[in-house]
C-alpha cells in the first residue's frame, strides 16, 4: 500500500484513543470527526464528569452566580466515541499499543493522543492538608466543596499564593465581602508570570480592594484543633493568623506519572513533542503514532527561539488539541506545525487582563498605552530587541495589533512610544522578573528548555 | 443549553451583553461573564447574541437533541458492549 492508501484506510477504520476527556481531548475529538475520521473513537478521563470548563470555576462559581457542576463544554457535533469516564489510565505499552486502564482493561490503539493536562499542586505537608477547611481549585468538584465553604461565610479566608488562580479567587471572596489574606512569597502578586512592575499594579487592585496581602511571606505550617478543623495558619514572620479557610494556590503538577517507563519523554515539566505535536520517546526520537496537546504538553515555537513551551491556558489546549487531531490523520506534507502566539486572559478585582506572546521572556518592558496609574494600560515586552509580549488590563481591543508586532518580529523599544504622551511609556524598563531560583507561584507559560529531555529548566516555573 | 465564550478573541463589544442580558453580563469596564448552562427559554437570544458577537467567540451547543442531559452518559449507553 502507498502511504497514500495508508492513511486513507487508517481514516476510515483506524482506533483512536484519547487519554484525558477535558477542554483538550474533547477539542481535538471533535477535530478527528471534523475532518473525516470515520475510525473507532474512544475517550479515557478519571473524572466522572464529561468534559467541562475550568475557567469559570475560579470566577462565576465562586461568585455564588451559578453552580459548579454547571460548565459542561458545548460541542461542536456528535462524536460518536466511546466514553470510559471516572477511570485513569494508568500505563502506556508502547510497542503493544495499549493503554493499560485502573481497572485492568486494556484499551488497544493505532494512534494515541495524550491530554491529561495538570492538577493543583496540594499543600507539603500531607497531614495538613488534610485538615477540614484546606482547598485546593481545578476541579468542578474542587469548586463546588470551596464554594460551599464560602457560603458559610468564613471568618477569614487565607490563599496561599498569589498567581492567576489565589488573585482570582481572592477576588471572588471579597466580592463576597469575606474577609481575605493573600501569602506570597514573591514581590507582588502575578510577579512570575508578569514581573515586577506589573506586579505592583496587582498589589495595588488587591489592596484596594480590601485584600489584606502579605508579600515576601511563606506559610509556614497550618494548624487545626482537635476535630481536624483548620483554626490557624503559622507565617515566615511568626504571625499566627486565625483562619478558618485556607485555598493553596501553589501553580499545577503535570500528570504525567502514568506515563513512566513508557519509554515516552515524560516528566515534571511534562511531555516533550515536536512543532507537529509528535511525542519524543526518551531517546529524542519522535514517535510516530503518540500525540500530545493542551497543559500536558511542552513544545517548540520558532517565534521563541524554539524553546520548549509548556502553556497552562485555555487557548492553547484549544489550538494545540486542534493541530494534533489534524496531524493525527495527515500524513506527510500535509501535517502541520503548532505555531499558536501564546495567549491568555484573567478577570480579576473588576479588570480584564490580557497577555499574548511570552512575557516571562521579555526583560525589559515598555506602557505604550494608557497609565499603570489608572490601572489601564497596554506594557509591550522586549527580549533582544524585538516586541515578545504585550498584557493588557483593561484595554484588550489592541492585543492583536501586538500579536502581529510578536509575529512579525519587531523592533523594540518601539518607535510609536506611547501614543498617548504620557510619561511612563517614554523609555523601556526592566520588567523586574524575580529571579528565577527564587520559589514563588509559577507563572502559567513557562521556558522549559531546548531538547525533549532536558532536565535543566532555564526559567524554573518557581513555586513555595 | 451550553454556552462557552472564546475570552482570548472577545475584544469586550458588549454586543452579547445587549443582545442576551441574563446570560452575557460586563464586569467591570470590560471582562465579560457568562453563564455558561443557561436555560433553554434562552435560546433565541444567545443564538442572536452569537451571531452578532463581531469576533465570533461565542460558541453554542449545535446539537439541538442535546438539551441539557449529559451527552457523554448518553453516549456511552449507546456504547455499552
Ligand atoms: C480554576 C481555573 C481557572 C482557569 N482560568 C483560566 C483563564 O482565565 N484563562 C485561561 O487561559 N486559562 C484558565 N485556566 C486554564 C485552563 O482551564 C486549562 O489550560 C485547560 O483546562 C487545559 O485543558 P487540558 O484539557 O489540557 O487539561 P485539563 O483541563 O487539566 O484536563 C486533563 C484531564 O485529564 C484527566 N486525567 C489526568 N490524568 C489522567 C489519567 N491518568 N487517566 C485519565 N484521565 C486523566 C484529568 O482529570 C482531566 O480531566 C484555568 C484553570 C483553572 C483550574
Ligand atoms: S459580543 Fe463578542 S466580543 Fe463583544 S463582549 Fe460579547 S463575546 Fe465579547
Amino acid at each position: 500500500m502507498s502511504v497514500d492508501e495508508l492513511s486513507r484506510a487508517f481514516r476510515q477504520h483506524g482506533r483512536i484513543v484519547i487519554v484525558g476527556a477535558s477542554l483538550a481531548g474533547l477539542r481535538a475529538a471533535e477535530t478527528l470527526r471534523e475532518e473525516g475520521f470515520t475510525g473507532s473513537l474512544t475517550m479515557i478521563g478519571d473524572e466522572p464528569q464529561e468534559p467541562y470548563d475550568r475557567p469559570p470555576l475560579s470566577k462565576q462559581v465562586l461568585l455564588g452566580h451559578m453552580p459548579a457542576d454547571a460548565t459542561p463544554l458545548p460541542r461542536r457535533r456528535a462524536l460518536d466515541a466511546q466514553w470510559r469516564l471516572g477511570v485513569a489510565a494508568t500505563g502506556l505499552d508502547l510497542t503493544g499499543r495499549q493503554v493499560r486502564l485502573a481497572d485492568g482493561e486494556e484499551v488497544p490503539f493505532d494512534r494515541l493522543l495524550i491530554a491529561t493536562g495538570t492538577r493543583a499542586r496540594p499543600w507539603v505537608k500531607e497531614a495538613e492538608a488534610d485538615l477540614d477547611g484546606v482547598f485546593v481549585l481545578r476541579t468542578s468538584d474542587d469548586a463546588a466543596r470551596l464554594n460551599r465553604r464560602l457560603t458559610a461565610r468564613p471568618r477569614r479566608v487565607l490563599i496561599v499564593g498569589a498567581g492567576f488562580t489565589g488573585s482570582e479567587i481572592a477576588s471572588a471572596c471579597r466580592e463576597r465581602g469575606l474577609e481575605v489574606t493573600v501569602a506570597e512569597r514573591g514581590p507582588a502578586p502575578l510577579v512570575g508570570a508578569l514581573g515586577g512592575v506589573i506586579g505592583a499594579v496587582a498589589a495595588e487592585l488587591q489592596r484596594e480592594h480590601g485584600v489584606d496581602l502579605r508579600c515576601g511571606i511563606t506559610v509556614t505550617a497550618l494548624e487545626g484543633d482537635s476535630a481536624g478543623r483548620l483554626t490557624c495558619a503559622h507565617l515566615s514572620d511568626g504571625t499566627v493568623l486565625d483562619v478558618d479557610v485556607a485555598v493553596i494556590a501553589l501553580g499545577a503538577m503535570r500528570n504525567t506519572e502514568w506515563l513512566a517507563g513508557s519509554g515516552v519523554a515524560a516528566g515534571p515539566r511534562g511531555v516533550a513533542c515536536d512543532a507537529g505535536c509528535r511525542a519524543f520517546d526518551i531517546h529524542g526520537i519522535v514517535t510516530d503514532d503518540i500525540f500530545v496537546a493542551g497543559d500536558v504538553a511542552r513544545s517548540p515555537h520558532p517565534l521563541f527561539g524554539y524553546q520548549f513551551l509548556s502553556l497552562e491556558h485555555w487557548g492553547n489546549a484549544v489550538t494545540q488539541a486542534e493541530v494534533a487531531a489534524h496531524n493525527m490523520i495527515s500524513s506527510g506534507p500535509d501535517r502541520l506545525p503548532y505555531l499558536w502566539v501564546p495567549a491568555f486572559w484573567s478577570a480579576q478585582f473588576g479588570v480584564n487582563i490580557k497577555s499574548t506572546g511570552v512575557p516571562t521572556m521579555g526583560d525589559k518592558l515598555m506602557i505604550t498605552q494608557g497609565s499603570l496609574a489608572e490601572h489601564r494600560f497596554t506594557v509591550a515586552y522586549g527580549f533582544q530587541g524585538r516586541v515578545i509580549a504585550a498584557v493588557a488590563f483593561d484595554q484588550a481591543r489592541w492585543l492583536d495589533f501586538y500579536r502581529r508586532l510578536i509575529e512579525t518580529a519587531a523592533p523594540f523599544p518601539l518607535e510609536f512610544a506611547n501614543v498617548d504622551r504620557r510619561p511612563e511609556g517614554l523609555r523601556a524598563v526592566p520588567s523586574e522578573f524575580p529571579d528565577p531560583s527564587l520559589p514563588s507561584h509559577g507563572p502559567t507559560v513557562t521556558l522549559s528548555g531546548y531538547s525533549p529531555s532536558d532536565r535543566k529548566v532555564t526559567f524554573t516555573p518557581a513555586r513555595m | 443549553m451550553r454556552i462557552v465564550v472564546d475570552l482570548n478573541r472577545c475584544e469586550g463589544y458588549a454586543q452579547c451583553a445587549f443582545l442576551a442580558p441574563d446570560v452575557f453580563t460586563m464586569h467591570g469596564e470590560e471582562a465579560l461573564m457568562y453563564t455558561p448552562h443557561a436555560g433553554d427559554a434562552q435560546r433565541e437570544h444567545v443564538m442572536r447574541a452569537a451571531a452578532a458577537c463581531p469576533v465570533q467567540a461565542i460558541l453554542v451547543d449545535q446539537r439541538d437533541d442535546q438539551a441539557d442531559e449529559p451527552a457523554a452518559q448518553r453516549e456511552a449507553e449507546a456504547h455499552v458492549r
